[in-house]
C-alpha cells in the first residue's frame, strides 16, 4: 500500500461533527458525495441556506496541513479537497494538470456559480501557463482576412461593443464516474459545470473588422497553453466560420463582474454559449481564418460523439462513426437535497433545483416523488437567457418514509431527459434525470 | 459558542474582507501562481521507476489512481497505447510493456487502486 493509501486510511479514521449555532449538523451519505472526515456538513432543515456554512467548515479544514477528504459514490472516487489560487478548497480529480471540481452545494446558492467555486479542466503539462498579465496581452486575428489584427484587451474594451451574456461551461464528461459499464478518462462527479455572467465582445465585432475573405470555412481557437513535448499536440478547437460569427461567440474578459480567475482563463476566453466546455478555449491568444476545417487533434480525434439523434451505443459496444461534440443536452439537478438525506414529513415540503440545454431555453421542469411514475410541475425561476442556468422550485407533501425524488427539464425544442443515461465510450453528454432518495420522518 | 466555532468565525471573517478586497479592485495584478505540492504517488511495486520516468512527464499520478477499479488487462493495455499512439507519449516499446505490466498488476487487483 502506498503512502497516500495510508494516509488516506488515517484520515478516515477522524470523523468529527461540528455543530454550528448551536444546531446539529451531520455528515451523511449523498449522492453527489459522502463525508469521510468531517468536512461536509448537512444542516438538518433543508429549506435554509445553511450550507455555506457546512463549506466554510471544509474551508477551514483545508487551512490546516492534513488534506480533508470526500468520497464521489463510485469505486476510485475519494478526492481530496485542496485549496487552489483564487479558489475556495475543490475536490481535485487531478493535481497535475489541475483538474477541480466544484462541491456541488454550490449548486443550491443562486443561478451563477462564484467564481472562487467554478470547476476547472486542463489537458496539458504546464498548465496553466505563467506570466500571463492583461496589461501586456495581445489577441490575434490571422488567417483569411483582409486585415489581419494584434490587439491588446484594452483595444477590445475601447473599440469593440461590449456584450454580456449568462452561460452554462459544462465539461464534457460531467457525470463519467456514473457511467454504467464505467469508462476510462476522468472520473467526474456532477460538479464539473458552472453558470457565470460573462462580459467581453463578439468574434463577429473582431470578424468584422478584421474582414473575413469569402473562402472562409472555420475558425481555429488558441490560447497560452502550450504542449511541453513536441509530440503533443497542442490544445486547439475549431467552430465553423458561421457559427464563429453568430454573435453569440465571444471573449470574454471579465466573469461575473470580475476578472476572470487564472485557473479559468485570465485574462481572456472564447465563450461558445450552448456548446460543451472543451470549445471554451482558455488564455486565448489567436484566431485563425480556416479555409477548410480545424484539423486539430482536439477535433478529429479527441471529443467526438457517435453520430446519431441520441450520440449513443449498445453499452461497452464501440462508438462507430463520430462527429465532434456539439450542444449542451437537457439537463437538471436537485440542488437542496443529497442522496439519503433526512426530511421532516410535511404537507408543503421545498424542493429546489437548476435546469438548463444548449440554448432552447428550458420550457418546464417536473418532479416526481415516488421514483417517476407520476410527475408535478415545478415554478420556474427568473429566465437569465436561454443559455443560464434555469432555477426551479415544487413544493411536495412528503409523508413519513423513504422517497423518490425524480427531477426532469424538457427544452423548448421538445427534448426530454431520459429516464437512463444513454451509454457512449466516452461518457460524454450524460443527461439522465436526477434522482434523490429522501427519508422524512 | 465553543472554540471551533470561534477560530471558524474568526477564519470566515478574514476570508469576506480578502473577498471584498480583490472585487473592489476591478482589475488585478498577476500574482505567481503557486498550487498545492503534489501529492500523489504510485503504489509501491516492480515497474514503479519506468512508470514515475515517462508518466509522470505529462501528468501526476492521480490520472492513474481515479480509474475505475477492477478493470480488465485490456483497459491498461488501451491506456497506454493512448498515451502513445494520441497523445505522442514518447515512450519506447519495450518501457511500454514494463509500464502497462506495472499498471495491470498494480491497479486492476480488486484491493489495488485505491490512495
Amino acid at each position: 500500500m502506498g503512502r497516500t493509501s495510508l494516509a488516506f486510511q488515517e484520515m478516515r479514521t477522524q470523523t468529527t461533527d461540528v455543530g454550528f449555532y448551536g444546531e446539529m449538523a451531520f455528515c451523511q451519505n449523498s449522492r453527489h458525495y459522502s463525508c469521510v472526515s468531517g468536512g461536509f456538513t448537512l444542516a438538518k432543515d433543508s429549506s435554509n441556506r445553511r450550507r455555506v456554512l457546512a463549506g466554510a467548515a471544509a474551508l477551514f479544514a483545508a487551512g490546516s496541513s492534513r488534506a480533508q477528504m470526500v468520497a464521489l459514490p463510485f469505486g476510485n472516487g475519494e478526492r481530496p479537497l485542496k485549496t487552489y489560487p483564487e479558489k475556495r478548497p475543490m475536490l481535485v480529480l487531478t493535481e497535475r494538470p489541475p483538474q477541480l471540481e466544484t462541491p456541488f452545494e454550490v449548486f443550491d446558492h443562486g443561478a451563477f456559480t462564484s467564481n472562487d467555486a467554478f470547476f476547472v479542466r486542463y489537458h496539458l503539462a504546464g498548465t496553466p501557463p505563467r506570466g500571463l498579465d492583461a496589461a501586456t496581452h495581445r489577441v490575434k486575428v490571422l488567417g483569411a482576412v483582409n486585415t489581419p489584427l494584434d490587439l491588446s484587451l484594452e483595444d477590445l474594451r475601447r473599440d469593440f461593443p461590449v456584450v454580456e451574456l449568462a452561460a452554462v461551461n459544462e465539461c464534457s464528461g460531467n457525470g463519467r464516474g456514473f457511467s454504467s459499464p464505467r469508462v476510462a478518462g476522468g472520473q467526474l462527479g456532477e460538479g464539473m459545470m458552472g453558470n457565470a455572467l460573462w462580459r467581453g465582445v463578439s468574434v463577429r465585432a473582431l470578424l468584422q473588422r478584421a474582414g473575413v475573405m469569402a473562402s472562409a470555412h472555420a475558425v481555429e481557437f488558441n490560447g497560452a497553453d502550450r504542449p511541453q513535448i513536441a509530440t503533443v499536440a497542442d490544445f486547439v478547437k475549431g467552430l465553423g466560420i458561421d457559427h464563429a460569427r453568430n454573435g453569440e461567440v465571444m471573449l470574454a474578459y471579465e466573469m461575473n463582474g470580475a476578472p476572470l480567475p487564472l485557473l479559468n482563463g485570465y485574462p481572456l476566453r472564447l465563450i461558445v454559449p450552448g456548446y460543451y466546455g472543451t470549445y471554451w478555449v482558455k488564455h486565448l491568444t489567436d484566431l485563425t481564418v480556416l479555409e477548410q476545417e480545424s484539423q486539430s487533434y482536439w477535433m478529429q480525434k479527441a471529443y467526438r460523439i457517435p453520430d446519431n439523434d441520441c450520440a449513443c451505443v449498445p453499452a461497452a459496444s464501440a462508438a462507430g462513426a463520430t462527429r465532434p461534440i456539439g450542444k449542451l443536452n437537457v439537463r437538471s439537478f436537485i440542488t437542496n437535497f443529497t442522496d439519503g438525506q433526512t426530511a421532516q414529513a410535511s404537507p408543503k415540503v421545498l424542493v429546489r433545483g437548476i435546469a438548463f440545454d444548449g440554448g432552447a431555453g428550458i420550457e418546464a421542469v417536473e418532479l416526481s416523488s415516488d421514483g417517476g411514475r407520476t410527475w408535478k410541475p415545478t415554478a420556474l425561476g427568473k429566465d437569465h437567457g436561454q443559455f443560464s442556468f434555469r432555477e426551479w422550485s415544487a413544493h411536495l407533501p412528503l409523508d413519513p418514509g423513504e422517497h423518490l425524488l425524480v427531477a426532469r427539464a424538457r427544452n423548448k425544442a421538445g427534448d426530454l431527459q431520459p429516464q437512463a443515461a444513454n451509454w457512449n465510450p466516452s461518457a460524454y453528454m450524460r443527461n439522465a434525470s436526477d434522482v434523490v432518495r429522501v427519508v422524512a420522518a | 459558542m465553543n472554540p471551533f466555532a470561534q477560530t471558524l468565525l474568526a477564519f470566515l471573517a478574514l476570508a469576506t474582507a480578502g473577498s471584498a478586497a480583490a472585487r473592489e479592485t476591478g482589475s488585478k495584478t498577476p500574482q505567481p501562481y503557486s498550487a498545492p505540492s503534489e501529492t500523489s504517488r504510485f503504489i509501491e511495486a516492480p515497474g514503479i521507476n519506468l512508470a514515475q520516468r515517462y508518466c509522470l512527464t505529462c501528468h501526476s499520478a492521480d490520472y492513474v489512481s481515479t480509474q475505475p477499479p477492477h478493470m480488465p488487462a485490456a483497459f491498461w493495455q488501451n491506456e497506454v497505447t493512448k498515451m502513445r499512439n494520441a497523445y505522442g507519449a514518447p515512450i519506447p516499446d519495450e518501457a511500454a510493456k514494463a509500464i502497462t505490466d506495472y499498471l495491470m498488476a498494480t491497479y486492476s487487483e480488486p484491493s489495488a487502486g485505491r490512495r
